[in-house]
């Protein structure tokens, strides 16, 4: 067995059986994208799975020091597409930092409200997904038609459906139009309409909850060794979320819960998500009653410089833990930006769940960690 | 026992015109025949064709359907842009998937790699011989149908297998692995339900069971037997969905999973064989579905004289079709709505539940007959 492929180790499991390599992806309708996984089998019972990145990889960190920083925001929407908004949101918070802006209040609602709006959006498509990787295509297209909406709410404010490039150091691209609260109220209450019924269509489907419950362990040792983070962490129960540990914007003022499970398997990380799209409906309809008038961006200069020095600031997406490291020399361009991207730790784990599981628990598994795979390749 | 009263005309056509369709072509052409084997062979040419109009008919039909009642359930149109309501849209599929070629990759086993789409679509015809779609309109009225049915089925299993086998891909052998593993389970509580059924109706040909039902609507076995007969409708939706490897019982497809299953090496005619298989399947077990328990052709009957009188002018062949394609919507609705179970937890479910119940149900249906406890 000294000839294994690159990637695997020697094996564990003792006894007669034959082993086999199944290679899933990079093209697999499951795998989310161009992910990679080989799989060493016997049987249809997993004995080491192996992820193999960097088919989508562009550089972007190395393409970052050739940009000026505003431009890298444009970046980070094309990192972890499901969650532009809030991908945008973390790099301007480093920035701010670095350069030391502040933001004007009603920047800050703004941008607690696109980002949970970004945040639901993200999590129905983990619905979806989910429910269209267990095989029922008809909770994929479900998950997806309130999606778009949210989606008609960014077009009309940010110009973009999906790569919004809105934020920016010091509060965002442009203004609200009138019409974002209104708009942003009569989607609640037919989100609060809807949610329940597709509640009920797949959270309590008996075939559902054999499949996830039990399935794909992690341990709250494993989840922090392998640096999960996010929804993932949090079904392990490790209580942590950067909005309530770490706060940053207005959270700290807003009231909502962190929603922690204590089992970590599938069906826990599918139930967190549950409970944090209603937390976010929650902090939206705050948010909405406190939504101040005044200038939706402090003044400062198109294309500014970060003072010499290294920065960093977190955000939580929602996937996990979204990081930006600057690194500047005082100059235009950035000398070093770093994004530490919430899949690529969740994804690590992959082999830790998946160990002994079938190839079917495989699917579910990669399903509930919801990876997406340019934020891990960037 | 049940004898057919009346003349079957189809099956008299079939019996005795059938052998000598050559007789029936111009005299110019049979004059180019030269021996008696050739005119067999081209007899048999004239009936595989036949056969395969009668047989391929509906499926189109049930493509579009699918198609429009998925796009219904999930909130969409469906095909819209060829022809009224993307009528015409099945067209263009069938032309593109005669006109693509059949790649068949280096490594297979090419005589097992193309037996299997040729042994595929065996059953679903063998069936379509039995159903007796109206009055006399059936081809051949067996009198051991149900056995026949049961074992003809399981064609469809060895060319699953033989495809999953010969593909030489990893993919295709595990789905053939697990079709197999999962078309002989749920063979068994097909066959315990069809026995029942057999069992209530005091005949195994489907003429008889169909004629056992004549009356009432209540007369039908769904209704006849009070409860039992509900839940071997049930039992036979359950099993026969995964005999027909359909979804939600599709782990041997399982396109999350396995990419196509047993299928995935397979392009143009020789794909579309499992795939047109998988629809005359769907239609021979609702026509099954429908004479063993919504009472085949008979109209269904209130009981009032002058309805009766009206829902009688109605030929039995609209009343089957009508059945069977209510039956279809089922059976699209099931698809639609449920996500799928794992392979072991399907294997479960068959071997812990559904053959103990009908285990249960067979002595249970003895009871029935024994004591006559049917509606009136």
């Amino acid at each position: 067995m000294s000839n294994l492929p690159p990637g695997f180790r020697e094996p564990s499991v003792e006894g007669e059986f034959e082993e086999y390599y199944l290679n899933m992806g990079p093209q697999h309708p499951s795998t989310h994208g161009a992910l990679r996984l080989v799989i060493r089998l016997t049987g249809e019972t997993i004995i080491e799975v192996v992820p193999h990145l960097g088919y989508i990889h562009r550089g972007m960190e190395k393409q970052a020091e050739n940009l000026g920083y505003t431009q890298y925001i444009m970046m980070s929407d094309r990192q972890d597409y499901l969650t532009a908004i809030q991908n945008n949101l973390g790099v301007c918070l480093a920035l701010e930092k670095g350069a030391g802006i502040g933001v004007p209040e009603r920047a800050e609602y703004i941008r607690v409200i696109m980002t949970e709006l970004g945040r639901i959006a993200s999590h129905l498509v983990f619905y979806a997904c989910y429910g269209g990787d267990l095989g029922g295509q008809t909770v994929l297209l479900y998950g997806f038609k309130e999606r778009e909406m949210i989606h008609d709410i960014f077009e009309e404010v940010t110009g973009q459906r999906l790569t919004t490039n809105f934020f920016r150091p010091g509060g965002s691209r442009m203004d609200v139009p009138d019409t974002f609260i209104p708009r942003v109220k009569a989607f609640l209450a037919h989100l609060e309409k809807t949610l329940p019924d597709y509640d009920r269509l797949l959270t309590k489907n008996i075939a559902l909850v054999e499949r996830s419950v039990g399935v794909g362990k992690l341990t709250k040792e494993q989840a922090l060794a392998y640096g999960c983070s996010g929804p993932v962490a949090r079904a392990s129960g490790v209580n942590y979320d950067v909005r309530k540990n770490d706060p940053y914007s207005i959270y700290s003022s807003l009231d909502f819960n962190v929603p922690v499970m204590y089992n970590g398997d599938c069906y826990d990380r599918y139930l967190i998500r549950w409970q944090e799209m209603y937390e976010s409906i929650k902090i939206i309809k705050q948010c909405i009653e406190k939504f101040p008038a005044g200038p939706y961006r402090s003044k400062e200069k198109p294309n500014f410089k970060l003072p010499a020095g290294s920065f960093y600031a977190a955000s939580e997406t929602a996937k996990g833990l979204y990081g930006t490291y600057v690194v500047s020399t005082g100059g235009a361009n950035p000398y070093r930006i770093h994004t530490r991207s919430p899949s690529f730790s969740n994804v690590s784990a992959v082999n830790a769940m998946a160990k002994g599981e079938k190839i079917s628990d495989l699917v579910t598994i990669l399903a509930s960690i919801d990876p997406v795979i340019p934020e891990i390749d960037r | 026992m049940y004898t057919p009263s009346n003349p079957n005309i189809v099956g008299d056509f079939v019996r005795e015109w059938v052998p000598n369709l050559v007789a029936y072509l111009p005299a110019t052409v049979q004059g180019y025949i030269p021996s008696a084997e050739i005119a067999a062979l081209i007899n048999v040419v004239i009936c595989m064709v036949a056969m395969g109009v009668a047989g391929i008919g509906p499926v189109p039909v049930l493509i579009y359907m699918e198609r429009k009642i998925c796009a219904h359930i999930q909130c969409r149109l469906g095909p819209m842009r060829l022809g009224p309501h993307g009528v015409l849209q099945l067209a263009a599929d069938i032309m593109k998937l005669l006109f693509k070629e059949v790649y068949a990759p280096k490594s297979v086993q090419t005589f097992l790699y193309y037996l299997a789409p040729i042994l595929v679509v065996t059953a679903p015809f063998l069936n379509l011989c039995m159903i007796p779609f109206g009055k006399n309109l059936q081809v051949a009225d067996l009198d051991i149908a149900i056995p026949f049915i049961i074992a003809v089925n399981g064609f469809g299993i060895l060319s699953t297998m033989l495809a999953g086998w010969a593909s030489n891909n990893k993919y295709s052998l595990i789905s053939g692995m697990r079709s197999g593993a999962q078309l002989i389970s749920y063979e068994v509580s097909f066959a315990l339900v069809l026995l029942l059924i057999v069992m209530l109706a005091g005949s195994a040909s489907l003429g008889g069971i169909t004629e056992s039902q004549s009356g009432n609507f209540w007369d039908w076995w769904i209704f006849k037997a009070p409860v039992l007969g509900l839940l071997a409708f049930v039992m036979f939706l359950i099993s026969s969905t995964a005999e027909l490897n359909r979804a939600p019982f599709d782990v041997a497809e399982a396109e999350q999973e396995l990419t196509g299953g047993h299928h995935t090496e397979y392009t143009g005619m020789a794909f579309s064989m499992f795939y047109l298989a998988e629809y005359i399947n769907l239609f021979t077990t609702c026509c099954v579905a429908t004479v063993c328990f919504l009472g085949g052709y008979n109209a269904p009957c209130i009981g009032i004289a002058a309805v009766d009188g009206i829902l009688n002018m109605v030929p039995g062949i609209v009343w089957f079709l009508a059945k069977a394609f209510f039956m279809v919507v089922v059976y699209m609705m099931f698809r639609w709505t449920f996500v799928r179970p794992r392979t072991d937890l399907l294997m479960a479910l068959e071997w812990k539940f559904l053959l103990p119940v009908n285990l249960i149900m067979l002595v249970l249906g003895f009871v029935f007959v024994a004591f006559g406890l049917f509606l009136p």
